[in-house]
């Protein structure tokens, strides 16, 4: 991204301290646990999303890259499936 | 300077064979692409044994300080801001602004690190150990009243594992943070060949990544 306007990193500061004090707000909430649990992990995924496409620059990065660090997800899904079937069986 | 040399120190823009960018930038992709498979083998089996023992975990906030941990979570997030802000200094040129930041981030980042140790302290205090509760502690005597559960060995190794493996991961950051930051001072770093600080950067921000996850998953769930 050599060349190109920096992104508004602040903004993106703010963003991530906003969404982990809205985490620990809704920490707090007496909804179902499941309601809270996925409400929390989708949070967690936005912000982690965020570091990767702006503070690692993954948005400003060619296709060949960014299938290069596509590549392990699939894998973790499938550990966490495997795990997943020691519990389940 | 020789010209196998000068061909080394290309710019970073670059663009290389394969994945499109430069050998230590790959590099640092594929070690991260072996940790989020690491991570996650970690934070799946803690999943797993949470949802699958119940009863051998207490609700997070009742061991743990989650005021102080939520507070280190922002101060790390502010690392990954100051080092992205090293990064585009480094980018434009701008000497003064790469030190300022990539020392900020040291300090940070070594703040962060005291603060985990802290909490491992206070936890060790209290009677909160890898194996369980230390008998006659504080928090002994809690399970002993019904106040938490009987038991929480299973808490204990998965909560020290997860979090001690990335404190180690910060602490190791730090180290080659320094690292960094002792070349920027020596005037290593140019607008046109940055590579060090990009490739710790991504580093870095990995870490902070996986932090933001264990937070959510560890202390607020």
């Amino acid at each position: 991204m050599a060349g190109d306007k920096h992104p508004n990193y602040f903004m993106i500061f703010v963003g991530l301290a906003v969404l982990t004090g809205i985490e620990l707000f809704i920490a707090g909430f007496s909804w179902s646990k499941t309601l809270i649990i996925v409400t929390l992990l989708a949070l967690a995924i936005w912000k982690a999303i965020m570091v990767a496409l702006y503070f690692m620059h993954l948005r400003y990065e060619g296709n060949r890259l960014r299938i290069f660090v596509l590549a392990p997800l699939p894998l973790t899904v499938i550990i966490v499936i495997a795990v997943l079937t020691e519990y389940v069986w | 300077m020789d010209h196998a040399e000068t061909a080394v120190m290309q710019a970073p823009s670059r663009r290389e064979i394969g994945a499109g960018v430069y050998s230590e930038k790959l590099g640092m992709w594929v070690f991260l692409g072996s940790e989020v498979l690491f991570f996650t083998v970690l934070i799946g089996s803690y999943i797993i044994l949470r949802f699958g023992s119940p009863e051998s975990f207490a609700d997070p906030g009742k061991i743990l300080n989650i005021p102080v941990t939520a507070v280190n979570t922002f101060l790390l997030i502010c690392s990954s801001m100051t080092m992205v802000k090293a990064f585009a200094c480094v980018q434009d040129g701008n000497q003064k602004g790469l030190k300022l930041f990539l020392v900020a981030t040291v300090l940070i980042g070594a703040t962060f690190v005291s603060v985990q140790v802290f909490e491992y302290l206070q936890l060790a205090h209290e009677g909160f150990l890898p194996s369980g509760y230390v008998d006659g502690s504080h928090f002994a005597e809690l399970a002993a009243a019904g106040d938490l559960p009987a038991k929480v060995n299973i808490y204990g190794s998965t909560f020290f594992t997860m979090t001690g493996f990335h404190g180690f991961h910060v602490t190791m950051g730090v180290v080659c943070m320094v690292y960094v930051t002792i070349k920027a001072f020596q005037g290593k770093y140019t607008a046109t060949d940055h590579r060090g600080v990009e490739v710790i950067g991504l580093y870095w921000h990995f870490v902070d990544l996986v932090w933001i996850l264990l937070f959510t998953i560890v202390y607020l769930m």
